[in-house]
């Protein structure tokens, strides 16, 4: 039982651990404001699959460290990362038999979201950032979405075979 | 789950209010910073083995082209302090003479700047000196070329800083040539600073040297600010169009300098900062 937990654990986890290595790896001026949210593709993805072992808890820590290593407002990420999760896994049975296209606008929408609740919580704590490029994630991490769920897919696959 | 997440919702709102309003998560914040770090070195590894690579396949040839650059430079920059030592005697005399207390030199301390992008919105940097090594909020931080910006937020083992280009920035500079003091805003452009609050009287002109006036208490004066590049003046507007552009090259500098202000420098009586900048 335990073993099927670490088993199950484990590619969370580490896919987490390098989300959260390429949020915070610098990039080329030009590119770095499309640097999608990983670890909010991450959290939906894991969401989506395992709605019971990863679930409001663990994305709400995951976005506490977010807020750490980013010097936001301590609980901004979090909140954001909280509702997002709530959402999917909410409605994680119908995502999952999504075509493709679908899920890819779902995760669109969901992006967005976030990225509103970032924003509000900035407007009302006075933290001014409106530029243009703001809304930029939301367009990079929707465009990497299929890419990241076939890759995530194998690595679930992978895991579960292996383990 | 409803529940769970209204309650975590509450406790993130709770959590965003205490850290807004004071900072009582300071050791919160440092307790997850001191969880974070290894990922940051994790990260900050392939650039530093880059460099390093680099350093250790220099040709034989360039090495001794550097070196003898370097010789020539430290021929001439210890000339200049030696010049440096008498003005400084004289200045302390002077000073005496005045009454006025001597301003203390400045400690100066070398920090490298992590290849870590903390966030994207704002013009900051992660340097590897932490509250350990006594790094404090809104210290000031400056390259060789001139104020690069100023501690926002201490880790223990590493620190948050913003730029003076940050939207959010703003310094207390003067005019070196005639002492016209005014604030320098960021722009959110690496490469320029706005000065908003000078009439369009103001004797000012391109290619005026600004430097950190002291006013405001966070910057020790006389360091290199910025010069100005263009200067516009519109008849029908009350303020000048002034810009410019800072001396550091902010986006290409690798190893900054903290600064810890000696306590006697703050020997103007004056009520401290029109503006003062936080956050």
């Amino acid at each position: 039982m335990s073993r099927e937990r670490a088993s199950r654990r484990l590619p969370v986890i580490g896919t987490l651990v390098v989300g959260l290595m390429l949020s915070i790896m610098p990039l080329p001026g030009w590119l770095a404001p499309f640097r999608p949210d990983w670890l909010t593709l991450l959290a939906i993805f894991w969401a989506m699959q395992l709605p019971r072992t990863w679930s409001v808890g663990s994305a709400w820590i995951i976005g506490i460290v977010l807020d750490v290593s980013y010097g936001t407002l301590l609980g901004q990420h979090a909140l954001a990362l909280c509702v997002i999760v709530f959402i999917t896994v909410r409605f994680h049975l119908l995502m999952r038999v999504f075509p493709v296209l679908q899920l890819t606008a779902t995760v669109f929408a969901l992006l967005a979201l976030y990225q509103f609740l970032l924003f509000w919580i900035n407007g009302v704590a006075g933290v001014s950032s409106l530029s243009i490029n703001y809304w930029a994630p939301i367009v990079s991490g929707t465009v990497i979405w299929p890419l990241l769920f076939i890759f995530l897919s194998g690595v679930r696959y992978r895991a579960r075979a292996g383990g | 789950m409803g529940t769970r997440t209204l309650v975590l919702v509450l406790i993130s709102i709770l959590l965003m209010y205490f850290d807004h309003r004071e900072n009582h998560l300071d050791t919160v914040r440092n307790g997850i910073g001191v969880a974070v770090y290894p990922i940051q070195l994790i990260v900050d590894a392939p650039f530093r083995f880059w460099d390093w690579l680099g350093e250790s396949t220099t040709s034989r040839n360039d090495l001794e082209r550097e070196l003898g650059r370097l010789k020539a430079e430290r021929l001439l920059t210890n000339a200049r302090l030696q010049r440096l030592t008498a003005l400084e005697a004289e200045n302390a005399r002077l000073r005496a003479l005045l009454d006025a207390r001597s301003k203390v030199r400045d400690e100066i301390r070398v920090a490298e700047i992590m290849a870590v992008d903390a966030n994207p919105y704002e013009h900051s940097l992660v340097i590897d000196i932490g509250s350990r090594d006594g790094a404090y909020d809104g210290q000031a931080i400056v390259s060789a070329d001139g104020v690069v910006g100023q501690v926002i937020k201490t880790g223990l083992m590493t620190s948050q800083a913003v730029l003076i280009s940050d939207t959010d920035h703003a310094l207390p500079v003067e005019v070196n040539r005639n002492g016209l003091r005014t604030i320098a805003v960021g722009t959110g452009e690496i490469d320029r600073l706005d000065l908003p609050f000078l009439p369009n009287n103001a004797d000012i002109r391109a290619g005026d040297l600004l430097v950190t006036s002291g006013l405001g208490g966070a910057f020790p004066a006389g360091y290199p600010v910025a010069v100005v590049d263009t200067v516009t003046r519109i008849p029908q507007e009350s303020f000048a169009d002034v810009n410019a552009k800072p001396s550091a090259a902010l986006d290409q500098v690798r190893e900054v300098m903290l600064i810890w202000s000696a306590p006697s420098v703050t020997d103007e009586d004056e009520p401290t900062s029109p503006e003062v900048d936080d956050e």
